[in-house]
């Protein structure tokens, strides 16, 4: 027996990427003429990286041992995390985080790249393999280093510095992880089972043992980078963005009583997996994307990562269901954040709505201009190898 | 639907209808309740690797899964694949065609060592020097995406997805070694709002590694009882010094009493509660006064509609090492005060070991056989009592007791507990 839906609104955003730090600053690139992405594309040729900003950890992770217990993909989450309760008003007393649900979507930390190094050295020039293991690991790795590590430790960590108890689940498995999380904390609120949430995500792109993973598959971009959309097969690919991604979900009750300002209503959260063959994955994405009669004043936002074969079927779906839609893939700017990817667009989206943000135009061919200022938003974020899913924002007063 | 089929808060009541099981004790409901009640130990020196210069050299691994080397994803998969095909052919449904959402806890996996010295191994870069660029080098000449996928933390749902035909994207959990009763909670929230009649909940944790061995070593967290691995786990005893890591899997098919009820479905037990509180003092230690774990206890007892008094036995975190069992028994004390004394306690975990982001599930499993059997299974080890946390905790020898609710702690790194009340079916 389902009980009557309540509006879940977004009341606060924390947002870090190659683009900057905050709102403002990724509705000012996202609305430039033309606008170009912050590449890095020396460091880690041949792939391209969208690397993070300087940032000063301090203003959200003050004290200096929190922020050496982290290495960056921990501290990039608890940053973003942070920026997001900053954003939503929340006071930073222990009452009011007490109470305050959270849902991260996560990977894994950073590897003592060095250590790798010593013991794949070490292991040319024995027969004894396990035993250099035992040796070198035993010896060189830093202790504490593993909870620098473990997927759940990034909202360990949002805990200790920000102090938000009221439960903490970390999901994991890139695309498919951010979608999820925002569709069981939209859940969990529209039916009463919580309030108040933080929810989303970090990944941090400059990572060696990352890329060679990916590039095992074949994933990465690797000749020149061009818009997500416009990488056409054999040169396609994904190029890797750092994002800190970071939402405060809430009830339109609890919003109010706080007096809190909204930036939009998630109204839908969809997301489902399955074969991709033939027309497998666009008959799925078109059943989750949802049912909008005129889309004139709809901001779509795809998270396409790059893959030209996913990609198209993207393309495909959004023509048939929203012909007419403003379309900007927003991986173009920020890279593709795996498990954060839908968590920045649906930041990016509840922004533009809020601020009638009208997003701009890097690859004329494949994505659409909005005529005007959006009253709601579509926001895709297909998993590079599973997961398809789809979030629906309308202006926060809407019906 | 009849008002039976609905809590004190009107929601429906979470039954029960399928269980499995595959842990150090072996493969199947059966085969592990019989040695748990027997009080058998499945832990064991440590063949899978080299063990010379590690300062712990037993564990509860699982090596009867199959013969060839496995990634930790592999051996995760299969025993989830195991347990959780047996919980759904116990509930009658098939296996194949399940359903209903899957939720698993799965551990967090990265590229294996044997793997990272392959790809050393191969001449096919022109960088000598060891490490990741002259990785990536070989990368790019020798793809393969078969090492990739034993990286990805979405694979093992994904394989069990698919094999178990459930619907929708499944959810993977990682919150450390509450993860199997957090997987549990999410299947239960999502019947108790409508969305499903049924769910499968799924803990599985198949990670022992030299690695992972080693991490948990340097923390100090594992106990290095080596000389009788069977004695080392010793939950609640004055001599504990740390856990003994171990692997399993545990499976549960979670169904609305409703739809149980109408398709005359077996109900083994009920899920009455869940409760959860995170903790924001220490990465691996509890906050001193135990009030997160106090709280999540308390919210547990209270979402299944009881008070401690209700409470008939508890199935402890308990994992042996001197700092949880401290602060369990402290948080236990604080909500059932004297009464906790004569409240039988018992810890799975002194013969199966601490099977980490399993553990949750696993001892769901074993809670509901509890209730179900009117049958505690034992705290072995239990030799030498620890004077500061005088508990019941049915040392060593199983005990016949006609039970109604149980509940049943989870507590991890990062500040993660979870509690969960199972009550007895009507």
């Amino acid at each position: 027996m389902p009980r009557p839906q309540r509006d879940v609104l977004v009341t606060g955003i924390g947002l870090v990427s190659s683009l900057g730090e905050g709102v403002a600053a990724h509705l000012e690139r996202f609305t430039a003429d033309a606008p170009q992405p912050s590449l890095e594309r020396e460091a880690y040729a041949p792939y391209s990286v969208h690397p993070l900003p300087q940032i000063d950890w301090s203003k959200q992770i003050p004290k200096r041992g929190d922020q050496r217990q982290m290495e960056t993909w921990q501290r990039l989450g608890t940053y973003a995390a942070g920026l997001a309760l900053e954003d939503a008003g929340v006071p930073a007393d222990e009452g009011a985080r007490s109470t305050i649900d959270m849902v991260v979507a996560a990977g894994g930390g950073e590897r003592d790249m060095s250590v790798d190094a010593m013991v794949m050295e070490r292991a040319r020039k024995t027969d004894d393999v396990e035993r250099v293991i035992n040796e070198t690991l035993s010896t060189e790795l830093r202790p504490t280093l593993f909870l620098a590590q473990l997927s759940n430790l990034l909202a360990g960590n949002i805990s200790i510095v920000h102090k938000v108890t009221g439960s903490s689940r970390t999901f994991m498995g890139e695309e498919a992880a951010g979608i999820s999380a925002l569709q069981s904390v939209r859940a969990r609120i529209a039916s009463g089972q919580s309030e108040i949430a933080l929810v989303g995500s970090a990944f941090s792109a400059e990572r060696k043992d990352l890329i060679l993973n990916f590039d095992l598959a074949e994933l990465m971009l690797k000749g020149e980078w061009k818009p997500v959309f416009a990488r056409q097969a054999g040169q396609d690919g994904i190029a890797v963005g750092s994002v800190g991604a970071f939402l405060v979900l809430e009830s339109r009750e609890h919003a109010e009583a706080r007096g809190a300002r909204a930036y939009a209503k998630l109204t839908q959260v969809e997301g489902d997996r399955g074969r991709r063959e033939g027309d497998g994955m666009k008959t799925r994405l078109s059943r989750l994307l949802p049912k909008i009669e005129n889309a004139d004043d709809t901001l779509v936002l795809s998270g396409a990562s790059g893959l030209a074969s996913i990609d198209g079927a993207e393309i495909d779906a959004l023509n048939e269901a929203y012909p007419n839609a403003a379309r900007i893939a927003y991986g173009t700017l920020t890279g593709h954040g795996f498990e954060a990817q839908m968590p920045m667009g649906v930041a990016l989206a509840a922004a533009a709505i809020h601020e009638g943000a009208r997003f701009s135009v890097t690859d004329p061919e494949h994505e659409r201009a909005p005529a005007g200022a959006p009253k709601r938003a579509v926001v895709t974020s297909i998993g590079h190898l599973h997961a398809e899913g789809a979030c629906h924002l309308e202006a926060a007063d809407g019906d | 639907m009849s008002a039976s089929d609905f809590d004190h808060l009107g929601r429906p009541i979470i039954a029960v209808t399928g269980l499995g099981v595959v842990s150090s004790l072996g493969k199947g409901v059966e085969a592990n309740w019989e040695k748990l009640t027997g009080g058998v130990s499945g832990i064991h020196r440590i063949e899978r690797f080299e063990t010379e210069g590690l300062r712990t050299t037993i564990s509860g691994s699982v090596d009867f899964m199959g013969d060839e080397p496995m990634s930790s994803v592999d051996l995760s998969y299969r025993m989830a694949e195991a347990a959780g095909s047996e919980a759904i052919g116990m509930a009658g449904l098939p296996d194949d065609d399940f359903a209903g959402p899957l939720f698993l806890a799965a551990p967090p996996v990265e590229m294996e060592w044997r793997f990272r010295l392959a790809l050393d191994r191969l001449s096919a870069a022109e960088r000598e020097e060891a490490g990741y660029d002259r990785l990536l080098e070989i990368a790019r000449q020798h793809p393969d995406a078969s090492i990739y996928h034993s990286t990805q933390c979405s694979r093992i749902s994904e394989l069990l997805a698919d094999r178990l035909g459930t619907r929708g994207l499944p959810i993977t959990l990682s919150t450390a070694c509450a993860s199997g009763a957090s997987a549990i909670q999410l299947g239960v929230e999502a019947i108790r709002r409508g969305e499903t009649e049924r769910a499968v909940a799924i803990g599985t944790d198949g990670s022992i590694s030299q690695e992972s061995l080693i991490r948990f070593s340097l923390l100090s967290a594992l106990s290095t009882n080596n000389a009788v691995p069977e004695k080392a786990s010793k939950p609640f005893s004055k001599d504990r010094d740390g856990f003994v890591m171990a692997e399993g899997a545990g499976a549960l098919v979670l169904e609305s009493l409703a739809s149980a009820r109408a398709r005359g479905a077996k109900v083994h037990g009920l899920i009455l509660g869940c409760g959860e509180r995170a903790d924001d003092f220490h990465r691996t230690r509890s906050k001193p006064d135990g009030s997160p774990i106090i709280g999540a206890i308390k919210a547990g007892i209270e979402d299944a509609g009881l008070t401690p008094e209700g409470i008939d036995y508890i199935n402890a975190h308990g994992t042996s090492t001197p700092e949880n069992d401290r602060m369990e028994a402290t948080g236990l004390r604080a909500v059932f005060g004297d009464a906790l004394t004569t409240t039988p306690i018992s810890s799975n975990k002194s013969m199966i070991g601490h099977t980490l982001t399993a553990a949750g599930a696993i001892e769901a499993v074993f809670s509901i056989l509890t209730l179900r059997e009117s049958l505690l299974p034992p705290t072995i080890n239990y030799d030498n009592p620890d004077p500061a946390i005088e508990l019941d905790t049915v040392p060593n020898t199983a005990r016949k007791a006609e039970i109604s609710a149980v509940l049943s702690n989870s507590f991890g790194f990062g500040g993660q507990n979870a509690c969960l009340v199972f009550g007895r079916a009507a």
